[in-house]
């Protein structure tokens, strides 16, 4: 077999632009977004809040309100187009070969219905087998998902389940029909740092274990290092940045990226100030031409809001959006604060 | 669950002696005598004296009440001052006549609103929804006695399809359910009654399904894949238990029978009797009539209860 023989990506996003329409204003949420994943990768999309991370995972399944919302470009997962899947097709798409997990597991659960109930009608969807069948198959995915004493649970209701155990059941729940391609949006920020950690070691071994894609939103840089292999990084509904996630970490291109780095909390940093990023991001109403990080970048220069600077692609693969950047492997420039 | 239900039952006994003692004192506390309705104006001392005996008028209030409440747990309400009767025969009777009423009107208007409500919170903002909305005000804001008698001078009068009183041919006063005639005289009634509830539940069940609709697990589950029908059982679920409570108040005031409706009609229910009775001040027809319409309420407020922990779990925790 020929390297050359074309692998089609797990996920393509090619120009996605998702605008939300009403009667005063547009709301450009996504601007010409590029994406690949490869199947069994896990991508970090990476970002602070309002910058397009979870509006770009919910066009992926077409979660987004109809009626007020433009989606344009190209979305295809696993070779089909999402974009014009028509009512059953769309919905065999969800929880069969995508699915989800949410952030908010105590809101994101139906109340009135048993954790192993909703795990069950799920299977059943997907499946065609008894609801019986789905129940069983909810017992093995709570084992699966390490819930103690998974056979009790089954018939617990969300409320009466700790923050931990509801995220847990909600990956069953997502796991359920062995999905090609997990979404998870923000699955930690609501939990506490000990959970998290539970939470995100099972959902890498899961991940491993099952050959998925996994696109993982979060604003936390220290759950992206802990379980991405390759780091987007969105700004105002553009990525800005993407490589694996020990180049974007380790060595970030973009003043962004630079900044939001510098501006977390890490080891050895008592005494020091923590640098922050001037400003706030831009209004999406009204997007600022060119850069739209460049009124708050301290490397600024007239030629940043002149134009909406490149993708610069980098010979190993990354890519940064910043005309201070060169794509050769010619000496880099040195960026020096305006 | 079977204690909950224990322990709901236990609660509803102080509620049910406290809805007594207001029933007994109620009609002491409004003015007027029930002996001034059945003694003659020039009535002797003695032959006052007499009658008050006879009723137990003579005794003090708490001991009259002691009495009372003795003699109902035994299923005895005591005579009609009014007619001489026994007041348990008319009030049950009168009760199965607004009870076929009650009922009819309850399958009609809660079976119509739950739909018009559903379909109108669906659509929530859309003409479907400001359609409904619209029937629904109107059903609400129309007095229902305004109602049953524009519907008299249109049916019974001008067009002449239909009686105007009564509950059968030849003044019956129970229903047949084998003689289609009974049924014509049901129909203004029932359609007057269904009025209000139709309106207030179409309105509450849209409002907690459009609320519904809103929450974040109704994103879950379209990402889930399931239909859109599937959705909506898990919203009707979620909504039920508010649309429970209503439809439990409204099912009260039905049964309570209304005094106007069935006046209008001449529709000898509960209703019609607590008009009669009031008029005529006849105490033990009052006191066992309310006390009865009131343990019904006590009892559907009950069952709603249950009925709402079996829909929504998080509440038997309160």
């Amino acid at each position: 077999m020929s390297d050359t023989a074309k692998k089609t990506p797990l996920v393509r996003l090619e120009d996605l632009n998702v605008k939300f329409v009403t009667r005063e204003s547009t709301v450009n949420a996504v601007n010409d977004v590029n994406l690949t994943l490869e199947a069994g990768e896990v991508l970090c999309i990476i970002g602070e809040s309002g910058s397009g991370k979870s509006v770009s995972m919910r066009a992926l399944m077409r979660l987004l309100p109809e009626r007020r919302t433009r989606i344009s470009g190209t979305i295809e997962v696993d070779g089909k187009d999402v974009l014009s899947l028509k009512g059953a097709e769309l919905s065999d798409l969800r929880g069969g070969l995508v699915s989800m997990i949410f952030q908010e597991p105590m809101t994101a659960l139906d109340p009135v219905f048993s954790v192993g109930h909703q795990i069950a009608e799920t299977v059943r969807r997907h499946e065609g087998c008894s609801y019986d069948k789905g129940m069983e198959r909810a017992l093995e995915l709570l084992e699966l998902v390490k819930v103690p004493s998974a056979e009790r649970r089954l018939k617990a209701f969300p409320h009466e389940l700790s923050g931990g155990l509801r995220q847990r059941a909600m990956i069953a729940m997502a796991l359920s029909c062995r999905p090609k391609l997990l979404l998870a949006d923000e699955p930690t920020t609501a939990l506490d740092a000990t959970v998290q950690i539970q939470v995100l070691i099972l959902l890498r071994k899961i991940q491993a274990e099952m050959g998925m894609g996994v696109i993982f939103v979060t604003h936390d840089l220290g759950v992206a290092a802990e379980i991405a292999d390759r780091v987007a990084v969105m700004y105002a509904g553009r990525i800005v940045e993407t490589g694996t996630v020990q180049e974007v970490l380790g060595n970030p291109k973009h003043p962004y990226t630079q900044g939001m780095l510098s501006s977390t909390v890490h080891g050895n940093m008592r005494g020091k100030d923590i640098e922050a990023i001037p400003g706030s991001p831009p209004d999406l109403r009204a997007m600022p031409p060119g850069c739209s990080f460049a009124p708050r970048c301290k490397y600024a220069e007239p030629a940043c809001t002149a134009a909406l600077p490149p993708e610069v692609v980098f010979e190993d693969g990354r890519m940064a959006r910043c005309i201070k950047l060169t794509p050769s492997a010619a000496p880099e420039k040195e960026l020096v604060p305006a | 669950m079977t204690a909950y239900i224990l322990r709901r039952l236990l609660y509803a006994i102080p509620i049910a002696l406290g809805v007594s003692i207001v029933c007994f004192a109620l009609v002491y506390i409004a003015p007027g005598d029930p002996l001034q309705t059945i003694l003659p104006e020039d009535a002797s001392a003695e032959t006052i004296e007499m009658v008050k005996k006879a009723y137990g008028f003579d005794k003090p209030i708490p001991v009259q009440y002691a009495i009372w409440l003795g003699k109902v747990l035994t299923g005895d309400f005591g005579l009609s001052i009014a007619t001489g009767r026994a007041v348990t025969d008319d009030l049950f009777k009168a009760l199965g006549n607004t009870m076929l009423l009650a009922t009819g009107a309850v399958v009609v208007a809660f079976s119509l609103a739950f739909v018009m409500g559903l379909v109108a919170g669906y659509h929530a903002g859309g003409p479907i929804d400001r359609g409904v909305t619209g029937i629904a005000v109107i059903g609400v804001s129309i007095p229902n006695y305004w109602l049953g008698i524009v519907m008299v001078i249109i049916f019974a009068v001008e067009l002449n399809v239909l009686p105007a009183t009564g509950m059968g041919p030849r003044g019956s006063d129970t229903f047949n359910f084998w003689e289609w005639d009974h049924f014509r005289h049901l129909l203004m009634p029932l359609v007057t009654l269904s009025m209000i509830p139709i309106g207030i539940i179409t309105r509450t069940t849209r409002a907690a399904v459009a609320e519904v609709l809103n929450q974040d697990f109704v994103e879950t589950l379209r990402a889930k894949g399931l239909s859109e029908f599937e959705i909506l059982l898990h919203v009707v679920k979620n909504a039920m238990p508010q649309v429970l409570a209503v439809m439990g108040l409204q099912f009260g005031y039905l049964m309570g029978g209304s005094i106007l409706v069935e006046t209008i009609f001449t529709w000898p229910g509960t209703g019609f009797l607590l008009n009669k009775a009031i008029l005529t001040r006849d105490l033990p027809v009052l006191q066992g009539t309310i006390l009865i319409l009131a343990m019904i309420f006590v009892a559907t407020n009950l069952v709603i209860d249950l009925l709402q922990t079996m829909v929504d779990p998080r509440l038997k925790r309160s």
